[in-house]
């Protein structure tokens, strides 16, 4: 897989040209525009120059466990939409920079994929409070931002046109789809255990608002810096009366995290409902994690194949991205995958396919006409493109809406126990990006 | 404002006072207790060397990792592949140390500033490489054993209570080697007095590398007794990097009495202000009164005027 990567230096990018003989002027020029950008401009936007998609990637920091399988999953995309042909004749180019899972750095990669790189778009950030630090950054320079965060930023109007989400769902539809069968499987007061940033917020807020509707309450939030490696500390604040125990951590001190909760309670302890992010990368099979055994887990696409018929595409993704049946990576079952997570890039690079196609996409100077082809799209029919299941799209708010599912630790592993269904998880828009001018 | 946040929303009363003040204590005492030989490690290298090792976290985040190299390495019960890191991940980053002052510390004549700098390229040469060779995840290591003391009011890691006991016994041995024993004699004289002490044939040179290794052997250490409860991950030397120089200042630069009693101090209010209240909080509180020692009483609790 990982020989895929082109961090793309030139020498590797003139091998891979094809139209070498009839671009020796512009092969020239190319190697000339970092120092003189209009004249590599147009030496792009030459027809079977490759298209170039900057991957804003987590290797380092926090979330460089998702970082790692979301590249993983970019490449088996990138590397099936180029063996049926790319996108638009032309094959697509991953330039992947590490953002270090820091905002500071992200808006700094932004701009270095845009001027230095000159990627067409960018895609792929995850972290929240990346995604929010880079967007600015994007709108600046005009460059279609995809991001696979599944924050509310998008939605809620914060960010600006050139940001879009229509890969993965976001916190608060995923929250209000399942906040009813919470509700009423599990119990009305709850207590939330979540990061301290923008994503943990998003938790917070939306979920405290979904279980309000169905006559629950949110009797504490404990909010924990998401760079924590101890977490025993924070449990006594659980009050004895919670019913449900609903956690969502993320950071590299997640299984130290899911280990102690099971160390607190023992075999006495409320409903546990956690988001799978308390558990990505992490593999169930670890000593002290059987105290999970009978808790529940938002997936957003199952680690565990279910072998039921509900996703009749998930053989063919699992295969190619080169994962088993239980999440791990083939070549090391030790290495588990952030599987509820990363279809997104997936699905994403199939949307700017079809988006670039529909704008007949020649260039950077099509890069508006890519975001309002995006924007005139309203479903994603389920197929190996979107495996993890049909989707609506909403080009107001650039957000995407999807299944989502409800797991139970049973025998060590996940197992679906409830699906929602995509109307469960709509809401009125907060925002109208299309109106905003480009 | 979060105090009041915290006695309107009923902390308290998720637990009775009695138990939740024995957890918090609990957790303060074995953040104290690896807090204070870490601590230790860092105010023996300035007490004997007047060299400010910023690199110090380093020392002990590759303590862990080593810890859990060691530990994957060998197949079997926990128990063997612990013991073996023990004694082999302290060792290993002794003998890194001794060569960064050989190479380094040695050639800059300990120049106070001089060797602040170079730690801090240190600092940064050390996470980069084991960024580079270790990689960016979390990885965790199995305790050499476990069981779950169950009190009745909630469980607490039997690991755990056996990390307190363990670091009370280094603590205890370390003091020894200082005061009963010849090396300790050594390094006294050294810190005491350098030049009388080489005028007397006390090879100076061998010493302070012998200090700065076992400095960064105590922190190698505390990372290998904590790493079983939390993950080996290469940015952890961070956070006992800042609480040490926290301990120290406090209690005193060169001072053993005064960074145990500063750890005991520091670990233990932290623990208990982040369950009552906010971790955040813990911080502030413990930052104010470093600026408070630095302002009324500059030279720590326990430290004497630099010579």
């Amino acid at each position: 897989m990982t020989e895929q990567k082109t961090n793309s230096t030139k020498t590797k990018h003139f091998t891979r040209r094809d139209t070498l003989k009839t671009l020796g002027a512009a092969a020239g020029l190319a190697a000339g525009s970092h120092l003189m950008p209009l004249s590599g401009r147009y030496a792009q936007a030459q027809s079977s120059e490759p298209i170039r998609i900057g991957f804003q990637a987590h290797r380092t920091g926090i979330g460089a466990s998702y970082g790692r399988w979301y590249e993983r999953t970019t490449m088996a995309a990138a590397q099936l939409i180029n063996d049926a042909g790319g996108i638009n004749g032309r094959p697509i180019e991953i330039v992947t920079e590490d953002d270090g899972t820091d905002p500071k750095r992200g808006a700094e990669v932004v701009e270095k994929f845009a001027i230095q790189h000159k990627t067409d778009i960018v895609f792929g950030t995850l972290f929240s409070h990346v995604v929010i630090g880079s967007a600015p950054r994007a709108g600046e320079l005009k460059i279609p931002y995809f991001v696979v965060s599944e924050g509310h930023h998008v939605a809620s109007g914060k960010l600006n046109r050139y940001v879009l989400q229509p890969g993965i769902t976001d916190v608060k539809s995923q929250v209000q789809s399942m906040a009813p069968w919470v509700g009423s499987n599990l119990g009305k007061k709850v207590t939330m255990i979540y990061p301290d940033f923008a994503f943990g917020h998003d938790h917070r807020d939306y979920f405290s608002a979904a279980i309000a509707a169905q006559g629950g309450e949110v009797i504490e939030k404990i909010a924990i810096p998401p760079t924590e490696q101890s977490f025993f500390k924070y449990f006594p604040r659980i009050p004895k009366e919670t019913e449900v125990l609903y956690h969502v951590m993320v950071g590299p001190g997640v299984l130290t995290f899911v280990k102690e909760l099971g160390e607190f309670f023992g075999s006495d302890r409320p409903q546990i409902f956690g988001f799978i992010d308390s558990l990505e990368a992490v593999d169930l099979a670890n000593p002290g994690l059987e105290a999970l055994e009978g808790t529940y887990f938002w997936e957003g696409f199952p680690r565990y194949a279910q072998n039921d018929g509900a996703n009749p595409h998930d053989a063919f993704y699992r295969e190619k991205v080169g994962v088993d049946a239980n999440g791990a990576s083939l070549s090391d079952p030790k290495d588990i995958s952030t599987y509820a997570h990363m279809f997104g890039c997936w699905e994403t690079l199939y949307i700017i396919k079809q988006g670039m196609e529909a704008a007949d996409y020649k260039g950077p100077a099509d890069r508006a006409k890519l975001i309002e082809a995006v924007e005139s799209f309203t479903d994603f029919p389920e197929g190996p493109e979107h495996p993890q299941g049909a989707k609506i799209f909403n080009g107001q708010t650039h957000q995407v809406f999807g299944i989502q599912n409800i797991s139970q630790v049973t025998d060590g592993k996940l197992k679906v126990v409830h699906r929602t269904s995509i109307e469960d998880s709509l809401y009125e828009p907060e925002v109208d990006y299309t109106k905003m001018a480009f | 404002m979060k105090l009041r946040n915290s006695i309107r929303q009923g902390h308290f009363d998720s637990m009775d006072f009695g138990p939740y003040l024995l957890l918090a204590t609990l957790e303060g005492a074995v953040q104290a207790a690896v807090l204070a030989l870490t601590a230790l490690g860092l105010s023996l290298v300035f007490g004997v060397m007047r060299v400010v090792n910023v690199a110090h976290g380093e020392f002990f985040m590759l303590g862990a990792v080593l810890a859990w190299w060691i530990s994957s390495l060998l197949t079997g019960t926990p128990l063997f592949g612990f013991l073996a890191a023990l004694i082999f991940a302290p060792l290993i980053v002794g003998g890194l140390a001794a060569v960064a002052d050989r190479l380094i510390l040695k050639r800059l004549k300990y120049d106070p500033e001089a060797t602040i700098v170079a730690t801090i390229g240190l600092l940064y040469i050390i996470q980069q490489g084991a960024l580079t060779l270790y990689g960016p995840d979390a990885r965790p290591v199995a305790a050499p054993f476990d069981f779950r003391v169950s009190f009745p009011w909630f469980g607490y890691s039997g690991y755990k209570i056996s990390v307190i006991l363990t670091c009370m016994v280094m603590l205890l041995g370390v003091w020894a080697l200082l005061t009963r024993t010849r090396i300790g004699l050594i390094m006294r004289a050294t810190q005491y007095d350098r030049e009388t002490a080489q005028a007397f044939g006390i090879p100076v040179a061998r010493v302070y590398t012998g200090v700065f290794a076992f400095g960064a052997m105590l922190a190698a250490v505390a990372a290998v007794l904590i790493v079983p409860t939390q993950q080996a991950y290469y940015l952890m030397g961070l956070d006992p990097l800042l609480l040490s120089f926290i301990v120290v200042i406090i209690g005193g630069l060169g001072s053993l009495k005064g960074t145990v009693l500063a750890a005991v101090v520091i670990g233990l209010s932290d623990g208990i202000i982040t369950i009552f209240f906010d971790p955040t909080l813990a911080k502030i509180l413990s930052t104010i009164l470093v600026a408070m020692i630095l302002v009324f009483r500059p030279t720590g609790l326990f430290g004497t005027a630099t010579r």
